[in-house]
């Protein structure tokens, strides 16, 4: 177990450098720099400006510059928020993009799951039709048009839910936190659905039936936890949907979140913070697929063997 | 002997979208205390239906009608809680398919006592003791060492026994074994049914066979049923139906199985001819008559009640389901 993950921390390593490479490069094709502005500055200024930032060395040097502080753990000083470092911002904005991002995720598992379940157990169905539309429907509305409807309805109109903000109180997590976890509660419906449908009808099922376990330690005990096999490795994914999403989220909601960050960066050509911010999504995915795999290996005995 | 299993009028139809199919039609028949009852048939004549409907197993599109009682008490037709006081605890069933028969992602001690634990109240770890001293029972070796192990740490054979410590756990009063050595090794196949023989003659647990193999009948039941199309159309103790079939089919199925100790002239296996009917269109009269060599006009016309044949002894008796006289050599 140990050595399988510090083989794969160590396999994460190449990844990054792939990351960051690319990222670098691509941020500085962009037309424009972090000082270009509506009003320009005397050519004077724009050129110690840019010295001290090294931004007049050739581009190779620069990502060389760069790379070495990358792997001493420096991202740098911000272009545009001059008193903080990239680190500082991060780490002032995971808090609450973990929170939105935790809670949505976590909303989707015990409700996705929850419904997932019930539709396999009503197969074909009246209910199993409800939540099977209800999913398609949640895939496929993108939450960049959800988040508003439902500050629309229930912001607006009702009245019942605050439109934005963070941080005044806990009901303003509330519809963001929905918006980011529908198309995931959706996603894990249908996942949950399709593969508690197959155990059902297993042998071993079968088995837990001749026992005479009661049906509803039977799906609990038995038939669960191989259903839920593939919602656990879909979570890899499913961690990077999330943080792409809240990113739109944070932006709708005006949350001060990474994700508004990561926006306000690339429009600013904030060239630190966007780097910052995309080696730092990086990590946490590889980092998230491989809990992921570790929880599987906790699950399936086959897998923890190998 | 006391009857455990009194059966009558078991019928069993699956809805499907091309309409009903009468997977077991009006079967009636009982098991007795200590008996072992061989089920024998082809793929599809409704052997391991008849079973999984008593047990309540039936797949969701399927329902039944009849009766089945065991020790008096009516199965067909109980709700799936009343159902659970009896299954595990009265009546048990063993599997096929050993290989995928237990929860791959349970240790093989959970899912032996978690039935003590559901049936007999124990606690955990009385039942953890009752648990290994069955594995010992069926003769897992190092058993202590293997109790806290997952089932695919265990071969097929293995397994197989784990299923049957499982199904005995709580000294049943009938064990249900639907082709328990089909996907075992020849060798395995041989110590699961000694294993078998053995169980029943010490804990006088009755014994459901269903197999279409009758080397396995002839080594370990005391009665035969065969069964085709969903019925019963031949039953008799177990030396009365090898040493003189009296219907047409049986007589085929005995001709059909290979034999070492004769070699026939041309060495091609015997097979009888044509296929079983479509469960959805069944003859009016005896289902067997479009494969019979022997049939008449009454076959295609009449369907033929089981009745006693000449050959039943005082106490066992041997039916069948034919219009055919009763005649010997039958097989020849």
């Amino acid at each position: 177990m140990l050595g399988f993950t510090l083989k794969r921390l160590l396999g994460a390593i190449p990844t990054l450098f792939i990351i960051v490479t690319l990222s670098f490069f691509l941020i500085r094709t962009a037309p424009g720099g972090p000082f270009d502005k509506e009003r320009s500055v005397p050519p004077e200024v724009a050129a110690n400006l840019n010295a001290v930032y090294h931004l007049d060395e050739p581009l190779w040097m620069q990502y060389g510059r760069y790379l070495g502080d990358v792997i001493q753990g420096d991202f740098g000083p911000s272009f545009q928020y001059r008193d903080f470092t990239v680190t500082e911002l991060i780490f002032r904005g995971f808090p609450v993009s973990l929170t939105l991002g935790g809670s949505a995720i976590f909303l989707a598992l015990i409700i996705g799951t929850t419904l997932g379940t019930l539709a396999a157990l009503k197969q074909n169905s009246k209910l199993d039709y409800a939540v099977m539309a209800t999913a398609m429907t949640g895939i496929t509305i993108p939450n960049f048009v959800m988040a508003p409807l439902l500050t629309l309805v229930f912001g607006v109109y009702l009245r019942w839910l605050p439109v934005g903000g963070w941080e005044q109180g806990w009901d303003q997590v509330v519809l963001p936190v929905i918006a980011l976890a529908l198309p995931q509660i959706a996603y894990i419906a249908r996942l949950t659905r399709g593969s508690m449908i197959e155990v059902l009808r297993s042998n071993f099922v079968r088995t837990a039936r001749a026992k005479g376990i009661p049906e509803r330690i039977m799906i609990t005990r038995h038939a669960l936890k191989a259903g839920i096999l593939p919602v656990v490795s879909y979570l890899g994914p499913a961690s990077a949907a999330v943080i792409t999403g809240s990113v739109v989220i944070e932006q709708i909601f005006s949350i001060p979140g990474i994700g508004r960050y990561f926006v306000q960066g690339a429009l600013n050509r904030d060239y630190t913070l966007v780097m910052g911010v995309v080696i730092f999504y990086g990590s946490l995915i590889i980092l998230f697929n491989l809990l992921v795999d570790l929880v599987y290996g906790l699950l399936d005995p086959k897998v923890r063997m190998q | 002997m006391s009857t455990i299993l009194d059966v009558q009028g078991l019928t069993t139809v699956f809805k499907t979208h091309d309409g009903d199919v009468k997977a077991v039609n009006d079967l009636s028949f009982s098991i007795r205390a200590g008996e072992a009852l061989g089920v024998v048939g082809e793929s599809g004549s409704g052997k391991s239906q008849t079973f999984l409907a008593i047990m309540g197993l039936l797949a969701s599109n399927g329902y039944s009608t009849g009766s089945a009682k065991l020790k008096g008490q009516e199965l067909i037709g109980l709700s799936t809680r009343e159902l659970n006081k009896v299954r595990g605890l009265k009546m048990s069933m063993i599997f096929q398919d050993p290989m995928t028969s237990l929860n791959p992602y349970m240790r093989i001690s959970k899912q032996l006592s978690e039935v003590l634990v559901q049936h007999k109240g124990m606690s955990e770890k009385e039942a953890r003791a009752k648990a290994l001293d069955m594995l010992d029972l069926v003769r897992i070796p190092e058993a202590r060492k293997r109790f806290d192990m997952y089932p695919h740490e265990f071969s097929g054979g293995m397994r197989q026994r784990v299923m049957i410590a499982m199904a005995l756990l709580c000294e049943p009063e009938l064990l249900i074994a639907d082709e328990p050595t089909t996907a075992l090794d020849v060798t395995v196949q041989a110590q699961i049914l000694d294993l078998l023989g053995d169980l029943k003659r010490e804990m006088n647990t009755a014994i459901v066979m269903i197999t279409h193999d009758l080397g396995v009948v002839a080594g370990i039941c005391d009665h035969v049923q065969v069964m085709y199309a969903g019925r019963i159309i031949e039953s008799a103790p177990v030396n009365d139906l090898f040493g003189n079939p009296q219907h047409p089919y049986t007589a085929g199925l005995l001709a059909s199985s290979p034999r070492l100790d004769v070699v026939n002239g041309d060495e091609k296996l015997v097979t009888i001819a044509g296929q079983p009917p479509n469960l959805q269109r069944l003859p009016a009269g005896c289902s067997f008559a479009p494969r019979c060599p022997h049939a008449f006009d009454r076959c295609r016309a009449e369907l033929p009640l089981l009745r006693k044949t000449e050959d039943g002894t005082a106490e066992d008796t041997h039916v069948k389901a034919c219009h055919l006289e009763d005649h010997k050599g039958l097989a020849a």
